[in-house]
């Protein structure tokens, strides 16, 4: 479903964040990208939607070259790919329910569609209660939950989440698991990327190991990270 | 679902306009300048084409002839001057008339009644006003009157010709118009660029605050005419609301000049001139209100749709 070749990234400023990174996702796996900080795990999630280039090197989505493509082939890409970003990037001026539909709009729904799933996917992710607030009203947790009911609502192949549990409680953070498992278990591949080692134990999943850009580990046994 | 998309761009266009009321606001103002420069021209040019026109129309040229003048002499004169193709009118005046206006003109003067009563003749000649249709051309008709020139005459019927005296004033308002017309416009132009300018930057100051959001509709995969669509609809919404702003201040405005510009530059009223040609400018305004904040806008989203 997803291959990386050989892709290395060097930003202007000369910091290689990729390193010759080469491996491929399974369609419906569930799999963790985790490493220090500033191991490359964003960089990497970002050429899969082609919001970064690679220095060299190429990125295969269903057989397409992800960086060959041009206009709309772009945005056709995108929409089959829901992303929660480490930033969450929700829209400020649209509400918790204007923002989750938006992804709908953009990808031609009909109001019908939009009017049904919105409210299924905030339910998804527990958050039906705040559908009429801005995100500036929400706290961190409850717009992570918005950004993951944005990424899963036009029912994509693929989901990837960029730390989904970045900064929140145990509680919260074993919710946001389940959601994911949840969403994976609907055929969907989903790709996380974290720090979090207690997750990546509890998930027991496979796991790729980035180091300074390098790919140094790829497990399917989590438990033998440590 | 062209139909949905263009429903859903407008709407979120509105909506746009209305969360960001504040820059909304800003950039309104800003229009409203630019437009009222737009607006200013048209009025400015009207005056100058009025002022050239009131001008040239009150020159004119003056022939007196003396009084022993025969009448069909003066009619034949005044026929020839009419042949001429830069004379707009000739307005011929008897001796009779010419009394009748000196009386007139004189009716509270005892004295210069009674010496004409005593003189028992009419001491003044019949005379001729000639308008040109463009005030260079005076100076050729003046010298077709010279005695050489007119037809047939063995002596000199003219007793004299009344525009030398003003000539070099006239001379010189007419340069002083024209030149008044070029600056003017050329002044006005160079505001209206400036103002456009100012206009667009605002626009650009507001879609900047959006760049992170232009990013994220990217990211979800939204296209480029899907995203610039809102953008460019609010554009024209506040070119719209900015030209009816504009217009409605138009209306105090002229008003309040409109005695001024009556009695200062000749004979126009730019209250009237508004009213009289409200359907015109209203289109002028609102479309360049339209067309300035559409286009700042959609040039603003450009930069900012690269992801
Ligand atoms: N836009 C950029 N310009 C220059 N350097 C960048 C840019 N984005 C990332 N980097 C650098 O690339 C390296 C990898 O960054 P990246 O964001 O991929 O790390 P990460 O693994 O996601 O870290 P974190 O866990 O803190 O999110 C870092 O050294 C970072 O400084
Ligand atoms: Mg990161």
């Amino acid at each position: 479903m997803i291959y990386f070749e050989e892709v290395s990234k060097m930003y202007p400023d000369e910091s290689l964040a990729l390193d010759g990174v080469t491996f491929s996702v399974e369609p419906n796996e569930f799999i963790s990208v985790v490493g220090h900080s500033g191991a490359g795990k964003t960089t990497l999630l970002k050429m899969i939607v082609a919001e970064e280039h690679p220095t060299s090197g190429s990125v295969l989505v269903s057989s397409e070259e992800v960086h060959k493509l041009r206009g709309e082939a772009i945005n056709r890409l995108r929409r089959r790919v829901g992303v929660v970003f480490q930033d969450f990037r929700l829209l400020p001026h649209k509400t918790v329910y204007e923002n989750v539909a938006f992804a709908m709009e953009v990808a031609g729904r009909t109001e019908k569609e939009i009017c049904s799933d919105v409210p299924h996917a905030l339910d998804l992710v527990g958050i039906t209660r705040k559908t009429w607030s801005f995100p500036c009203e929400l706290s961190g947790g409850e717009q992570q939950r918005v950004a993951i009911a944005r990424a899963i609502v036009n029912q994509p192949e693929i989901v990837i989440a960029d730390e989904p549990t970045g900064n929140l409680d145990p509680e919260n953070t074993y919710e946001i698991v389940q959601i994911l498992k949840r969403i994976n278990s609907l055929d969907t591949t989903v790709i996380i990327a974290t720090h979090n080692t207690g997750i990546v134990e509890a998930l027991k999943n496979r796991v790729v190991v980035l180091d300074s850009g390098k790919v140094v580990r790829d497990t399917s046994n989590p438990s033998l990270l440590v | 679902m062209l139909f949905t998309k263009l429903k859903r761009v407008i709407r979120s266009g509105f909506l746009n306009f209305w969360r960001n009321a504040f820059l909304s606001t800003t950039s309104i103002l800003v229009m409203v300048i630019t437009l009222s420069f737009i607006g200013s021209i048209i009025f400015l040019s009207a005056i100058l084409a009025a002022s050239l026109d009131g001008v040239s129309r009150q020159v004119d040229l003056s022939v007196t002839f003396i009084p022993e003048a025969p009448s069909s002499e003066v009619l034949a004169l005044k026929e020839d001057l009419e042949a001429r193709p830069d004379v707009s009118s000739v307005k011929y005046t008897s001796r009779e008339e010419a009394l009748e206006g000196f009386r007139d003109r004189h009716a509270s003067d005892r004295i210069i009644l009674q010496t004409i009563d005593e003189l028992g003749r009419n001491p003044l000649g019949a005379n001729l006003t000639i308008q040109a249709y463009d005030p260079e051309s005076y100076q050729d008709i003046a010298a077709f009157l010279e005695p050489e020139h007119a037809l047939g005459a063995d002596e000199n019927i003219i007793y004299r010709i009344n525009f030398r005296d003003n000539e070099l004033a006239i001379e010189r308002l007419t340069s002083l118009i024209g030149a008044v017309e070029r600056f003017g416009l050329a002044l006005t132009v160079a505001l209206a660029f400036v103002s456009v300018l100012i206009t667009f930057n605002t626009v650009r100051l507001i879609i900047y605050t959006a760049r992170d959001e232009i990013a994220v509709m990217r990211l979800v995969g939204a296209s480029t005419r899907y995203i610039r669509g809102p953008f460019v609809i609010s554009g024209i919404l506040y070119g719209l609301i900015a030209a009816l702003i504009t217009l409605a201040l138009f209306y105090p405005m002229t008003f309040w000049l409109g005695e001024v510009t009556e009695h200062f530059f000749i004979g126009i009223n730019v209250f009237t001139y508004y009213l009289e040609n409200f359907v015109q400018i209203f289109l002028i305004t609102v479309l360049s209100g339209i067309f300035i904040g559409g286009i700042s806008s959609y040039m603003a989203v450009k930069r900012y749709l690269k992801i």
